[in-house]
């Protein structure tokens, strides 16, 4: 097994996610991005337990599996928030969020 | 090149090309059917390297609950079906700073592993990581279940703007 290509494919998706998140408007496919983000973090985890000889063994895969569950927090709180800015202002558009104080 | 390689290249392979299509599709909902794609891929790349369990909870939490849940996001928030024009902004920072954080990371990693060549270590099982985590790793874990569920108030408490308002 080549450890290059994994962590390769990693280092490629974490640049995606992170164009994605510069690039895009929308604050759903913002989230989308970030996922694709915490993906390639999760594959590096991974491919450095299985390449590097480590004190504890399986430490990265019970770190990946951490950030699994991190994630998912993340996209349940970000969705919540994404829902109620909709409900305020009709518009899921990260640029349009006026950063003055919102009247609820 | 033994098949492990070649299965990586391939599934490697499969989830940037359709990575790049979630960040780059005009349709909505198709980005977040390539963003399965993409997870199943990333799923296939944990299985060859021996991460099983890690692979199936892959699979059950990001491409059956988190995707969902960004399906859902979409659907209320009445996104357009279809080809949208508006879903970008003018790109040449992001792909400055998108590009050069992925290309300087790979080059660094390339330039670290080289053409190496690594066994695959005993699969990492149910088994061995629910020992690992409760042996080693228990005081994480669960502040990790606090974690989930102060999330879980909190998304009912942002999304219920009846609670907490004094009238």
């Amino acid at each position: 097994m080549r450890p290059v290509i994994p962590y390769v494919t990693a280092a490629l998706l974490f640049g995606l996610g992170v164009y994605g998140v510069l690039r895009r408007r929308n604050a759903v496919l913002v989230l989308m991005s970030v996922e694709l983000m915490l993906n390639a973090v999760n594959l590096i985890l991974i491919t450095a337990d299985t390449t590097v000889r480590a004190a504890l063994p399986q430490t990265g895969q019970v770190f990946a599996l951490f950030v699994i569950v991190i994630a998912a927090a993340e996209v349940g709180v970000g969705l919540a928030i994404v829902l109620q800015l909709y409900r305020l202002r009709a518009t899921v558009a990260v640029d349009d969020v006026p950063l003055e104080k919102v009247d609820a | 090149m033994t098949a492990a390689d070649v299965l990586l290249l391939g599934l490697g392979a499969v989830a940037v090309g359709s990575g790049l299509l979630v960040v780059t599709t005009r349709h909505l909902v198709r980005a977040g059917l390539y963003l399965v794609v993409c997870l199943g891929a990333v799923a296939g790349l944990y299985l060859v390297l021996t991460a099983e369990l890690v692979a199936w909870v892959q699979v059950l939490i990001y491409v059956g609950a988190v995707v969902v849940l960004l399906l859902f996001a979409v659907m209320l928030t009445r996104a357009p079906i279809g080809a949208s024009d508006d879903l970008d902004r003018p790109g040449w920072p992001a792909l400055l700073v998108g590009g050069g954080a992925g290309l300087g990371l790979a080059a660094l990693l390339v330039d670290a592993f080289r053409w190496t060549k690594v066994d695959l270590p005993e699969a990492g099982t149910a088994e061995r990581l629910g020992t690992e985590i409760f042996r080693s790793w228990v005081l994480p874990f669960e502040v990790l279940s606090v974690l989930l569920l102060a999330a879980l108030v909190g998304a009912i408490v942002v999304s219920r703007p009846d609670i907490g308002t004094r009238e």
